[in-house]
């Protein structure tokens, strides 16, 4: 599966995910105590500069990215112009933008692998509690390999359905859809217990 | 355990699927997508524990930069939003949803599980999405109706229903497989 992350390589792919995903925090934390149009405004050029420092392809990637909130803007822009509020309507809009622009540019800059030792890192004192681990991570490496599967099973039950009926499918084809996945689910269940299980696994 | 690894796998992966396949066309013309129906399921047929658990790793795989929210949408950037309290309000929903499930047994499943996703899937939902809206844009609470819970309403309620029809079809052919019944 084709994951966000940018095939650009910049300098921030090589710095550690933990400080990468630290810095955003902080970064949030400050935009939200800033109430100051001017200051939001150097806080988004000083972002567009980030996006725009690795190239060209590497900005409309992000652009690619971030415009998905366009519909967000503009509600908030409506409520703000019809209270006549613009100013804080302003604050709050650049506000948005530069955080989703700054977690983006983590997420384009950080390997979905990097991410999992992160996770695994996180979910470390779990394990000292007892709680089974092994059984995340297998879950994680399942819902990348079957979301795919399921997908492709979903557009053959429509297609399916498009060859017997003139109308489109709609919510009926939901039904056999999560009946494929509940079965995957009993197949996959008894071929890991085949190989030895997970909480074998787990002892050795 | 490993039938509870695999069917939380596989409903986190159904949940993302429901957003990338054709998108349900409503008989007024207006598409909704069938993601926030899967955190239904989730709910109606894993129950509270379970349900909630296979939301939180779909969450967690969109947090680590998989395009899996409808739309092919994913990363850190969507949790940045004022709306971002529906995705923190997903696992609540899908675990409130499971907890009326499991809890009320005496009824035809599809209509148990119908209120369940009402109850959950909308009740639980919006009272996390709402406020959180209010804290983090900031907004009053007219506001907050107006932009994050007016436009989303209706199609949920369909949604719920369709959860609840689905849950009772799936009851008949999978009965063992409604962990929240069994």
């Amino acid at each position: 599966m084709i994951s966000l992350t940018s095939p650009i390589k910049t300098r921030a792919h090589g710095w550690p995910a933990g400080a990468k995903l630290g810095a955003l925090c902080l970064a949030t934390l400050v935009l939200f105590q800033i109430e100051t149009l001017s200051l939001h405004l150097i806080a988004f050029v000083a972002t567009l500069a980030l996006y725009l420092a690795p190239g060209r392809d590497f900005a409309a990637a992000g652009w690619r990215a971030v415009k998905v909130i366009w519909m967000f803007v503009v509600i908030i822009a409506i409520w703000h112009i019809v209270t006549r509020t613009p100013y804080e309507g302003a604050v709050i809009v650049l506000r948005m933008v530069t955080a989703v622009g700054l977690a983006n540019l983590v997420t384009m800059t950080t390997q979905l692998s990097e991410f999992i030792a992160v996770i695994r890192w996180l979910t470390r004192p779990l394990k000292r509690l007892g709680l089974p681990t092994e059984a995340l991570e297998i879950a994680i490496a399942l819902v990348i390999r079957f979301t795919p599967v399921l997908v492709e099973k979903g557009q053959g039950l429509a297609q399916a359905w498009r060859a017997r009926s003139a109308r489109r499918p709609g919510w009926r084809i939901i039904f056999p859809f999560t009946i494929l996945a509940l079965d995957d689910a009993d197949h996959i269940a008894d071929a890991l217990r085949a190989r030895g299980g997970i909480t074998e696994n787990q002892q050795k | 355990m490993e039938r509870n690894v695999t069917m939380i796998a596989l409903f986190a992966a159904l949940i993302a699927a429901l957003g990338l396949i054709p998108k349900i066309t409503l008989a007024t013309g207006i598409p909704i997508t069938a993601q926030s129906m899967g955190i239904m399921l989730c709910g109606t047929i894993l129950g509270a524990k379970r349900g909630a658990l296979a939301v939180v790793l779909f969450l967690v795989l969109v947090a680590a930069g998989l395009p899996l929210l409808a739309g092919g949408r994913g990363g850190l950037g969507v949790f940045s939003t004022p709306w971002a309290g529906f995705l923190f309000g997903f696992p609540v929903a899908a675990f409130v949803t499971g907890l009326v499930m499991e809890n009320w047994r005496s009824d035809k499943v599809s209509l148990v599980a119908g209120v369940a996703a009402v109850v959950g899937g909308i009740g639980a939902l919006y009272l996390i999405a709402v406020p959180y809206y209010m804290l983090m844009k900031p907004a009053g609470l007219g506001e907050a109706l107006v932009a994050a819970m007016l436009p989303f309403m209706p199609g949920d309620v369909i949604k719920a229903v369709l959860a609840g029809l689905v849950t009772g079809a799936i009851y008949k052919a999978r009965p063992a497989s409604v962990l929240s019944r069994s």
